[in-house]
C-alpha cells in the first residue's frame, strides 16, 4: 500500500531525494510493523509452533510402562497408516463431512438469503434464534440432545409410544452418525449463516439498484448477484467445516456416555487420538495419529480449495 | 467444530494455510504428556524425633481431593498440627484428577503432596513409581484399625503400603420390597434364584426387569469377578503380568449374565444417565446391584421411592460360603515427589485413622467407613433410615464387608482394561450378543496392550 502511494507521488519529485526518503520511511515502517506484529509472533511461536514442534518430536519416540522411552523414528507413523481403527475413524468422519456439510451450508445459505431479502418479519429475532444454538456450549447441547434422543423417556420416544409407532432408534449403530450430524447441523448452521449474512450485507447497494433498473426480480438478484458475491464466504465456511468435520470430537465424546455400546473410543479419528493419549497413555502414538489426521485435513482442505479456484478461473 | 471466528470473508491461499494450521491443535493437545521424573525419599523407618520435628516446622501441603466439604476433617488435622498448612484443591472427581496428576508427574512439577485416589487406580500409579511407600512413616501400625480387605487393596506385592483407606463400597443388593411383594418374589439368596426371579418378574410384567447390568459399568463386572474369588490380573515384579479375564470363572459369569441379557429378562442400559435415574424412580428395575454407598445415593436420587427399598447381600454362587467384593471408595496416597514426605504421610494417616476425622466422613460426607471401630459403633450401624423402611442398612453392609475377598488385585493400566471391557463385554451385554466370545476379545486386547507396553504376559 505504502509503496504504491509513494511510487505515484515520487514521479513528480526529483528521483534521488524521493528514493532516499522512501527508504527511510520504509525502514521506519518496517520496524514499526515488526513491533506491532511481535506480540502475535511471540504468542504464535510460544503457544502454537512450539507445542506443535514438541508433538512432532514426541511422535518419533515410544514410551512403554515397562522399559521407558526409546527413539523409534517413523515407526509410529508406519503403525498408524496401517491402523484399522484410525482408518475406520477417518472414513467415518469423511462420510460425516460428505453428508452433513452440504445440508448445513445449504440451510445456512437459505437462512441468510431469506433474512437478507428483508421479507422476513422480526428478522432480528429470527436471526438471533437461528444463531443461539451456536452460543449454547457444546456440552449442554449434547446433553440436551442426549435427552431428546433417549429411547425410554425422550419426547420423541414418548410421542411414538403414544401413537403406537416404533420408537426411532436415534442412538443405535445405524442411526448414530445421522443423529450426530443433526446435532452438529443444529449447532453450526446459525454460525455459518452469520458468515454468509455478513457477506451479503457487504454487497454495495448500487449493485441492487442497477439490477433493479435492468429489470431483475428478487430471484434473479439472488442468483446473479448475491450468490456470486457469496462465493468467498461460502468457501470460508466450507473450509471451517472440513476442519470441524474431520476433527469431530465433542459430540461423540459426550453421547458416548449414553450410548457406550455404539460410540467406542475410536469412533472418530480425533476421539481415537484422545483415547490413545489419555486412556492408553500412548502419548507418542497419539501424537503421530494427530499429525496424520492433520495431514488428511490439509490434503482435503487443499483439494476443496483447488477445486473451487479452478472452477472460478474457468 | 472450530470455535474460531472468521475475521475476513475472503479466503486466500494464505488464509488457507492459517486455517490448515488449526489442525495442529490436536497434535499440540497430544503434547500435554511427556517425560517423567521422580525423586526418591526415605527408605528406612523415620524416627519419632524426626516426625516431631517435621510436624512442628511450618510446612505447606497441597491436597488434591474431590470430597465435598473435606475442609472440616482437614481442620481437625490443622488443630492438632498448627504448623502444617494444608491447601485443599479440587482437581476433579476420578479420571479428570488422574489425568491432571499424570500430566503434573510427567512435567516434574505441580504435583500435589497428598492425593485422593480410588483403590482400583493404585497400581496404575505405582507402576510409574509415583506413590510413596508409607511404611517408614508408621503406616504399618494402622493395619488393625482398618477392615481386612481394604488393607489388602492398599498394599503392594512386597508389602508396601501405598495409601490409607478412606471409604469403601462392599457390594450388596438393594431391592424394591413393594415390587417383590406384588409379584410374589423372595429376595434371591443365590444367583440361580436370582435368574429364576428375573425370568418370573419379566414374564409377569414385561415393563419391569429384575435388574440392570450396565454395559458401561466395568466396576460392577470386576466386582462380580471379585465375588467369585477370581483374580484375573496378577502383577509380579515390575514387568510380569498374568491376565486371565476369560478363564472358567469369567466364562461362568459371561454365560450367566450374557444369557440373561440375551433372554431379554434384564436391562442393560448405561448407568448414571438421566434415563437410568428415571428408571430407578419409575420402578423399571426391582433391584440395583450396588455397593455400600448405594443407599445414601439412592435416597438422594430416587426420592419418590422412599420407604420401598431394602438392602440385602449379593446373591451367592455358593450360599454356604458367602462372598462379596468392593465397588468404589477411595484412599489418600502420598506422591513420591513430595518435598515433605513426613508431614504428608502423617496427614494421610491422621485424616483417615483419627477416630474423630473418620467419624466425620461417615456423618458429614455419608461415606461408608473403612475403620473397624466405626463399623462396630452402634450409633453408626444402628441407624435405621426411613428410606429403607427402618432397616439398619449400615449393619447389612458392615456384615457384608467381612465377607469381601481380600486377595483381588487391579491391573497397572486400569483405564485401558476398562475401555476394552466396555467395547467388548459391555457391548455384548447391551447388544445382547455372545458374551463368552466377547471375553476372548477382551483378553486378547488387554494382552496386546500389555505386550506393547513392554510387559511379559503370562
Amino acid at each position: 500500500m505504502t509503496a504504491t502511494i509513494a511510487a505515484s507521488t515520487a514521479d513528480s519529485r526529483p528521483a534521488g531525494a524521493g528514493a532516499t526518503r522512501q527508504r527511510r520511511v520504509d525502514a521506519r515502517n518496517g520496524r514499526a510493523g515488526a513491533l506491532f506484529a511481535a506480540p502475535f509472533l511471540a504468542l504464535f511461536l510460544l503457544l502454537f509452533l512450539a507445542p506443535l514442534g514438541y508433538a512432532a518430536y514426541l511422535s518419533l519416540f515410544q514410551t512403554k510402562l515397562v522399559g521407558g522411552t526409546s527413539f523409534v523414528g517413523l515407526d509410529n507413523y508406519v503403525r498408524a497408516v496401517q491402523d484399522p481403527l484410525l482408518i475406520r475413524g477417518v472414513v467415518r468422519v469423511a462420510t460425516f463431512f460428505v453428508i452433513q456439510v452440504p445440508v448445513m451450508l445449504l440451510l445456512a445459505l437459505l437462512f441468510a438469503l431469506a433474512l437478507d431479502s428483508g421479507l422476513v418479519r422480526l428478522a432480528r429475532v429470527v436471526r438471533l434464534g437461528i444463531f443461539v444454538p451456536y452460543a449454547v456450549p457444546g456440552v449442554v447441547a449434547s446433553l440436551m440432545w442426549g435427552y431428546l434422543y433417549g429411547p425410554d423417556y425422550g419426547p420423541f420416544a414418548q410421542m411414538s409410544k403414544a401413537l403406537e409407532l416404533p420408537v426411532p432408534p436415534f442412538l443405535s449403530e445405524g442411526w448414530m452418525l445421522g443423529s450426530l450430524a443433526n446435532v452438529v447441523t443444529w449447532e453450526f448452521a446459525g454460525y455459518n449463516m452469520i458468515i454468509l449474512y455478513a457477506a451479503l450485507r457487504a454487497i454495495p447497494g448500487d449493485l441492487y439498484e442497477a439490477a433493479a433498473v435492468d429489470g431483475a426480480g428478487a430471484w434473479r438478484i439472488a442468483w446473479s448477484i448475491k450468490l456470486p458475491a457469496l462465493r468467498p464466504a461460502l468457501l470460508l465456511a466450507l473450509m471451517f467445516s472440513v476442519i470441524g468435520s474431520f476433527q469431530l470430537f465433542n459430540e461423540p465424546n459426550l453421547l458416548q456416555r449414553i450410548a457406550p455400546d455404539v460410540i467406542d473410543s475410536a469412533y472418530t479419528a480425533n476421539l481415537y487420538a484422545y483415547s490413545l493419549a489419555f486412556t492408553g497413555q500412548q502419548t507418542n502414538y497419539a501424537a503421530a495419529v494427530s499429525f496424520l489426521l492433520g495431514l488428511v485435513i490439509v490434503i482435503v482442505s487443499y483439494a476443496v480449495l483447488l477445486t473451487a479456484n479452478r472452477r472460478r478461473s474457468s | 467444530m472450530p470455535e474460531i471466528a472468521p475475521n475476513h470473508p475472503l479466503l486466500s491461499r494464505r488464509g488457507f494455510l492459517a486455517a490448515a494450521g488449526a489442525v495442529g491443535l490436536t497434535a499440540a493437545l497430544a503434547a500435554c504428556g511427556a517425560d517423567s521424573g521422580t525423586t526418591s525419599t526415605a527408605t528406612g523407618p523415620v524416627s519419632q524425633a524426626d516426625i516431631d520435628k517435621a510436624m512442628t516446622t511450618p510446612t505447606e501441603l497441597t491436597f488434591w481431593t474431590w470430597v465435598p466439604d473435606i475442609v472440616q476433617e482437614v481442620a481437625l488435622f490443622q488443630k492438632k498440627y498448627p504448623a502444617i498448612k494444608v491447601n485443599v484443591v479440587d482437581a476433579g472427581r476420578g479420571t479428570p484428577e488422574y489425568t491432571k496428576l499424570r500430566t503434573a508427574l510427567q512435567a516434574g512439577t505441580g504435583a500435589p503432596d497428598v492425593v485422593q485416589i480410588e483403590y482400583q487406580y493404585i497400581p496404575t500409579f505405582t507402576i510409574t513409581d509415583s506413590l510413596l511407600d508409607l511404611r517408614p512413616y508408621g503406616a504399618s501400625e494402622l493395619k488393625d484399625k482398618f477392615v481386612d480387605w481394604t488393607w489388602g487393596q492398599v498394599s503392594g506385592a512386597n508389602g508396601e503400603i501405598w495409601a490409607i483407606p478412606q471409604d469403601t463400597g462392599p457390594m450388596g443388593m438393594l431391592y424394591r420390597q413393594d415390587i417383590f411383594d406384588q409379584y410374589g418374589i423372595q429376595p434371591p439368596k443365590t444367583w440361580d434364584e436370582f435368574a429364576d426371579a428375573a425370568r418370573k418378574l419379566h414374564a409377569a410384567n414385561p415393563e419391569i426387569y429384575l435388574t440392570n447390568l450396565a454395559g458401561n459399568q466395568a466396576g460392577v463386572w470386576h466386582g462380580l469377578l471379585w465375588q467369585d474369588g477370581a483374580n484375573p490380573f496378577v502383577t509380579s515384579g515390575k514387568s510380569d503380568i498374568a491376565i486371565s479375564v476369560n478363564d472358567e470363572s469369567s466364562k461362568k459369569l459371561a454365560r450367566y449374565w450374557g444369557g440373561l441379557a440375551q433372554e431379554g429378562v434384564i436391562g442393560t442400559e448405561a448407568d448414571f444417565t438421566d434415563s437410568w435415574y428415571a428408571s430407578l424412580n419409575n420402578g423399571k428395575y426391582a433391584t440395583w446391584i450396588t455397593a455400600a454407598w448405594g443407599p445414601v445415593f439412592l435416597a438422594g436420587s430416587a426420592k419418590s421411592t422412599a420407604g420401598k427399598w431394602r438392602a440385602a447381600p449379593l446373591p451367592q454362587w455358593d450360599a454356604s460360603k458367602p462372598a462379596s467384593a468392593n465397588w468404589g471408595g477411595s484412599t489418600s496416597a502420598v506422591i513420591k515427589s513430595t518435598a515433605n514426605p513426613i508431614a504428608a504421610a502423617q496427614f494421610a494417616q491422621f485424616l483417615n485413622s483419627d477416630p474423630e476425622s473418620a467419624k466425620l466422613f461417615a456423618t458429614e460426607q455419608f461415606f461408608f467407613p473403612a475403620t473397624k471401630a466405626l463399623l462396630t459403633d452402634p450409633s453408626y450401624v444402628g441407624d435405621a433410615p426411613e428410606f429403607f423402611g427402618g432397616q439398619q442398612v449400615n449393619q447389612v453392609f458392615a456384615d457384608i464387608g467381612t465377607t469381601v475377598n481380600t486377595a483381588f488385585t487391579w491391573p497397572p493400566f486400569l483405564d485401558q482394561v476398562v475401555t476394552d471391557w466396555t467395547e467388548t463385554v459391555g457391548k455384548s451385554l447391551t447388544a445382547r450378543t455372545d458374551a463368552v466370545a466377547a471375553l476372548d476379545e477382551w483378553q486378547s486386547r488387554i494382552t496386546t496392550f500389555a505386550t506393547n507396553q513392554g510387559f511379559t504376559v503370562r
